[in-house]
């Protein structure tokens, strides 16, 4: 890096320049929306009673932090997603697991796991209210059947697509099967897994907000539920919000992850 | 030289819904301790399916392969070097051994030797795209050495690589296989790589195939093998009965 020439140095600053501009411009679209809104509430272009307002949204915030409700709905809905997304994660890949290990039971079971797939997994949340009742069990098992099925299949594919002479290779070695899985098949699989991961977390999400849509008593879902019957929009649209936030967090968490897990 | 294995009549079917193939017809050789032997025949006749049934991973339709001393291990070593990404190159030397549970200190000391032995001592943490073809081949090759095989099985271990690189890497690996004193069998469609490298040549006819020559190559010691004059004698010899050219 002693001998830098200005050709390189003009490259460099228009690079810069560049991925500045991009930043600038996701950060404008920010401010434009949530201004455009507060003023278009302001000046009574829109109601803010039925649309809510920017400032009004950050009130209720402030209001709900202090009284601590905040926290509560907020730790509600993340705890409900993790766990889904923790158990259906785990449970996914055993699944997967299992079903490689048995092609039979792969090819028996293949159908089912199609028409589940395609399944709207959402519509099950009332059966599954009714069988396990009004509390927050129900809508930790809706969060998981709304994201085991893709997780399976996900992880499966990860799994079969590993090369046969990868396997063949530990063979040559007289390895297990259960060595087979080890040494190669996990491993080999990890950026499917990832990718099975970043797409369980946002549907562990749509499963909670369903769920407490339906049947909570506390959460960001029931928030929004609760809101729109009483119309205090400021509480929806921030729950809206909020929510966004958390998906997005969680997501880069998991990239986070992906990164350490990955990079070699 | 003492024979090692021993095959008798092998032959072996291969079945589709539709249809049943006939890859491998009568074949009959012996392997001799400590020699290099080749084996060339058309593509399609069932070399890489021989190796597999030699090594016991496939059974045979009928026929026997005896091991004429007790015991004998094989290492594999296959096409492409299938190094895996997510390991340095000494955990991937060390993959058999872990298989194996054989992860010893004195077998770790002996994977480290064979690494700076064969040039790749400083690589040894390195991961296996940080290194060039045919040190991958090299580590591929102690991976399977690690495990201290009495026979070598070699599938086209270099068909991956480039030409350059090929001719070196076959010298390079033939001379390790000499050196460690193992018996090697190698399963090539390059005449000249058999030729060059090889203590005998087993010539297959095209599927359903047999052994249609068995050559013992000797070459003049001192000079380059594919520089030799008798090497060029060898390959027309074999390209004739490989017959592969109606």
């Amino acid at each position: 890096m002693t001998n830098v020439s200005p050709e390189h140095l003009e490259y460099l600053k228009k690079r810069r320049r560049r991925a500045w501009m991009v930043k600038a411009g996701q950060w404008l679209i920010l401010f434009v929306f949530f201004g455009i809104w507060e003023l278009a509430a302001a000046a009574q272009l829109i109601d803010p009673f039925i649309f809510s307002q920017p400032s009004r949204m950050w009130k209720a915030m402030i209001a709900m932090a202090m009284d601590g409700s905040l926290f509560t709905h907020i730790s509600v809905t993340l705890g409900e997603a993790i766990l889904g997304f923790v158990l259906s994660a785990i449970l996914g890949t055993l699944a997967a697991v299992l079903l490689w290990w048995n092609p039979f039971l792969r090819k028996t079971l293949n159908p089912y796991l199609v028409v589940l797939n395609s399944l709207p997994k959402t519509a099950l949340a009332p059966i599954i209210i009714v069988w396990i009742g009004n509390n927050v069990r129900a809508v930790i098992v809706t969060a998981i059947l709304t994201s085991i099925v893709v997780t399976i299949l996900t992880a499966l594919t990860g799994f079969i697509e590993v090369s046969e002479d990868k396997i063949k290779l530990v063979e040559t070695f007289g390895g297990s099967k259960r060595q087979v899985l080890t040494k190669v098949v996990l491993p080999a699989s990890a950026p499917a897994l990832v990718n099975a991961m970043e797409i369980n977390i946002g549907l562990s999400f749509v499963g909670v907000i369903v769920g407490e849509l339906l049947t909570a008593k506390a959460g960001l879902g029931y928030l929004i539920v609760y809101g729109s019957q009483i119309f205090k929009m400021d509480w929806v649209m921030l729950s809206v919000i909020l929510l966004s936030l958390l998906a997005a967090l969680l997501y880069q968490v998991i990239v986070a992850l992906e990164k350490r897990w990955i990079q070699k | 030289m003492e024979s090692i294995l021993r095959l008798y009549a092998i032959s072996k079917n291969f079945h589709e819904e539709t249809s049943e193939t006939q890859a491998i017809a009568d074949i009959n050789f012996i392997v001799r301790d400590g020699e290099l032997l080749s084996i060339v025949g058309p593509s399609g006749c069932g070399k890489s399916t021989l190796l597999s049934i030699i090594s016991g991973l496939i059974p045979p339709s009928s026929g026997e392969v005896r091991l004429l001393k007790q015991p004998v291990t094989m290492g594999y070593m296959l096409q492409r070097d299938h190094l895996f990404p997510w390991r340095t190159i000494l955990q991937n030397a060390c993959l058999g051994l872990e298989i194996q549970k054989k992860r010893t200190p004195a077998n770790l000391r002996y994977v480290e030797t064979l690494l700076s032995q064969y040039g790749l001592g400083e690589f040894k943490n390195h991961y296996p795209s940080q290194l060039s073809g045919g040190m991958r081949q090299r580590a591929a090759l102690i991976r399977t050495l690690a495990v201290k095989p009495d026979i070598l099985l070699l599938d086209e271990p270099f068909s991956a690589l480039d030409y350059q690189t090929r001719l070196q890497v076959a010298d390079e690996i033939a001379s390790i296989i000499r050196r460690e004193q193992k018996t090697a069998v190698f399963v090539t469609h390059d005449i000249s790589e058999a030729v060059a490298i090889s203590d005998r040549v087993v010539v297959l006819s095209k599927r359903p195939s047999r052994v249609a020559a068995i050559h013992n190559i000797q070459l003049p010691a001192g000079v380059k093998p594919r520089e030799a004059p008798e090497f060029r004698n060898y390959f027309n010899l074999i390209w004739k009965e490989l017959d592969i050219h109606d």
